[in-house]
């Protein structure tokens, strides 16, 4: 297991002191929340660089909302600190964070450009810039023609589409989207992905919060997993599934094998022309396969089978919280 | 406060623009209007209802009876037999049997009425009426009286109250009646204002919270904010419909009477003509009244009505958001909630209907300083010149208790809102007070 590699405290009000660019759009350090009758969140600390997508994972129940709520200020944290830029949070910073939870909501009886209006303006936009950036995206999903349309009217695809854009309409620097395809069709899901990739390539943070594992594998560069309340790993994904590699090669090739190759490691599978082996702790790829090559194994392909999220997180959490896709 | 700001406006904007909220605020003095037709015609048809009876009166004791533009009396000598047999052809509705007066001292007499269609409980009252008075004018003949020295006899006797201390204000009898009855529709006013806007309050937070909306809102604003807007736009909505309506109800009311000739005057008449007071009296009296409403201190009553409408309104407006944060979203399952808010409520406005006939009880006193009565019983005591003190202190203790249940509200809000599928107790609301943020 990685070492959580924090800014050390001394680190911390160096940076602050000499007014150095905060190379981490948020940070969490020991950040505590505790509710009547349990810890939601116990003692969590993590850093997300700047403009990276940032898987936030965990099972049903792991603290991943109240993490998000202390993170948009809805609640506050009992104990730790959260920075956004390097800075304590404050109330200047939910104008600079856009925020859609996974129970999406919106005024049923509202007209959508009037709604759109409202919530931008509470973001701190003035009226002349909201208007101009509804319109934007009004032209960007082509859908000029809903501004007097109120939002009950609209299917629910539709509505989910007007979330998000009121989600990122006053351009934050950091997004969190909890769950954002739950409820979508395939095509609104690659229309918001696609989204998704923009707002990171104009330099947005964006948190990504799921337990689906398949879409973090696709989308995030960082990840933390979250369970009962504690981190209990976060990296890179590359790194996380170096970590977590346990030497499975897949070869496929032509000829006979070796009688005594399994000695070499325990065989996950064996297909014929085609097998799956876990090499012993010892032994590397390039011997392994030096010993084919020796004994004229005819070699068609070899590759590491990383370990996918899904079995790490399943792993790391239990086989309670299997994904449901 | 920008923020806020928004949210009044919204909160107030969505629902004045809303087709509903329009066609209440107008149709609701249109339907005023037309109750008072409806009256005015029910008034009329009444007198269409015209009445022809036969009199038997062997012994003349009714000989001074009048008609009356509905009742028509014939005097008839057939026997009642034969009567009863040309009772159609001779167009009667009834015949009336007087027996008899063996003794003029006799205080009841009983008189017959013969018809398949018997009299209606006013016309019965009419008639009754007519009878006494000629039998009245009958006996004082029979017994040589002299008709003025009766008269004389009854003395109307009314208190007029007067000041001891010069500088109370005067209050005559009729200014009493006419402050008990511009007290009982203020109160009543605010009795339906807290009730109406106080719900409307409710479910909107309900509506916020189910509707999941809330969460986006609050990661812009902060739950005070939100509270506040919203209770100060519905506020807004209320002051508006209140205006309107009383612009719009004396409009109404004009053209009404213009249009159908239909005055508060003539459907006063007909109740006094039953109660035996003389129009003319009736006259001086309307007169007076009107005397009496236009020297009451419009310029103290009206800015006290709007403190006491905003100061109630705040008070019970932020305990229904409260409480509309800790509900779900079944109204059914709130009913236990909201009972405690709307008790103190109901009791206000049975002490208020106390309060306006008794405007100097001690009841009236300590009803009018305890905040949860007093928007509802101080208004009604408005027009009764109520001493400074009190209203001083009432208005202090209102201001206090209403900021004191805003911040209360908005600590239980800030975490019901947030609550899902949780149905709340009292002991859970009251544990949400000392929540941490």
């Amino acid at each position: 297991m990685v070492e959580n590699s924090y800014p050390q405290q001394f680190n911390d009000s160096t940076n602050q002191r000499f007014n150095i660019k905060y190379m981490n759009i948020l940070s969490l350090k020991n950040v505590v929340k505790t509710y009547q009758d349990h810890i939601a969140v116990n003692d969590i600390s993590f850093d997300m660089p700047e403009g990276c997508i940032f898987g936030l994972l965990g099972p049903n129940g792991a603290g991943k909302s109240s993490m998000i709520r202390i993170i948009t200020t809805i609640t506050q944290a009992d104990s730790g600190t959260v920075y956004l830029n390097g800075e304590p949070l404050n109330s200047s910073h939910p104008a600079q964070i856009g925020y859609m939870p996974e129970e999406r909501g919106l005024y049923k009886k509202m007209e959508v450009g009037d709604h759109l209006m409202y919530l931008a303006q509470l973001k701190g936009l003035p009226k002349a810039d909201a208007k101009q950036a509804i319109d934007h995206w009004f032209e960007k999903f082509g859908i000029q023609d809903w501004w007097n349309k109120k939002v009950e009217e609209l299917s629910k695809g539709m509505q989910q589409k007007i979330q998000f854009i009121s989600t990122v309409i006053h351009k934050p620097k950091l997004l969190i989207l909890d769950e954002p395809f739950s409820g979508l069709d395939p095509i609104n899901a690659n229309l918001i992905k696609d989204e998704i990739y923009e707002m990171k390539k104009q330099g947005i943070s964006i948190i990504f919060s799921t337990h689906r594992m398949e879409q973090v594998e696709e989308i995030c560069e960082h990840i933390v997993l979250i369970n009962q309340g504690k981190n209990v790993l976060q990296g890179t994904v590359k790194d996380v599934k170096a970590q977590y590699k346990e030497n499975k090669f897949e070869f496929k090739y032509e000829g006979e094998l070796p009688a005594d190759f399994n000695d070499h490691g325990n065989v996950v599978k064996e297909t014929p022309g085609s097998v799956i082996i876990q090499l012993q702790e010892n032994e590397s790829s390039n011997d392994f396969l030096n010993y084919l090559l020796r004994n004229n194994v005819r070699i068609q392909s070899f590759n590491e089978i990383l370990p996918t999220l899904n079995e790490i997180f399943i792993r790391k959490v239990g086989a309670i919280t299997a994904p449901q896709s | 406060m920008n923020k806020l700001w928004l949210i009044i406006q919204r909160e107030y904007l969505t629902r004045v623009k809303k087709r509903s909220f329009i066609l209440a605020t107008i149709l609701t003095p249109l339907a005023f209007g037309l109750f008072m037709v409806i009256v005015s015609v029910i008034f009329s048809y009444e007198s269409d209802d015209l009445k022809r009876i036969a009199i038997l009166d062997k012994e003349n004791i009714l000989n001074s009876i009048s008609d009356e533009n509905n009742l028509i009396f014939k005097f008839e000598d057939a026997p009642l037999s034969e009567l009863k047999e040309n009772f159609e052809e001779k167009n009667y509705d009834a015949i009336m049997v007087i027996p008899p007066m063996k003794n003029l001292q006799d205080t009841r007499l009983t008189v017959f009425y013969y018809s398949d269609d018997p009299p209606g409980l006013d016309m019965r009252l009419m008639i009754e009426n007519k009878l006494q008075k000629s039998i009245r004018k009958y006996k004082i003949s029979a017994l040589n009286l002299d008709a003025k020295e009766l008269e004389s006899l009854d003395t109307k006797v009314s208190i007029n109250p007067e000041p001891i201390d010069e500088s109370k204000a005067d209050v005559s009898a009729m200014a009493a009646g006419v402050g008990a009855a511009i007290g009982g529709v203020m109160g009543f006013i605010m009795y339906m204002a807290v009730f109406i806007y106080g719900n409307m309050v409710m479910r909107s937070v309900m509506e916020e919270k189910t509707s999941r909306i809330v969460e986006v809102m609050i990661s812009s604003v902060k739950p005070f904010q939100l509270m506040m807007g919203k209770i100060i736009g519905v506020g807004g909505v209320g002051l508006t419909q209140l205006i309107i309506w009383a612009i719009l109800i004396p409009i109404i009311s004009m053209v009404v009477q213009g249009i159908f000739g239909f005055d508060v005057d003539s459907s006063a008449e007909m109740s006094a003509a039953a109660s035996q007071i003389d129009p003319d009296d009736l006259q001086g009296w309307i007169e007076q009244i009107w005397v009496e409403i236009l020297a009451l201190n419009w310029w103290a009553i009206f800015p006290l009505f709007l403190f006491y409408f905003l100061g109630g309104y705040f008070l019970y407006a932020s305990l229904f958001a409260a409480v509309g944060s800790a509900i779900g979203d079944d109204l059914g399952e709130g009913q236990s909630l909201t009972l405690p808010i709307t008790i103190p409520v109901i009791l206000a406005l049975y002490i208020m209907m106390v309060v306006v006939r008794t405007p100097q009880s001690s009841l009236a006193t300590w009803s009018s300083i305890f905040p949860f009565f007093s928007p509802i019983v101080m208004p009604s005591r408005l027009a009764f010149n109520p001493p400074m003190w009190e209203v001083i202190v009432s208005m202090l203790v209102l201001v206090v208790t209403s900021l004191f249940f805003v911040w209360l509200s908005a600590r239980i809000y800030r975490i019901g809102i947030l609550m899902y599928g949780k149905k709340a107790s009292f002991k859970e609301l009251g544990k949400w007070l000392f929540y941490k943020g």
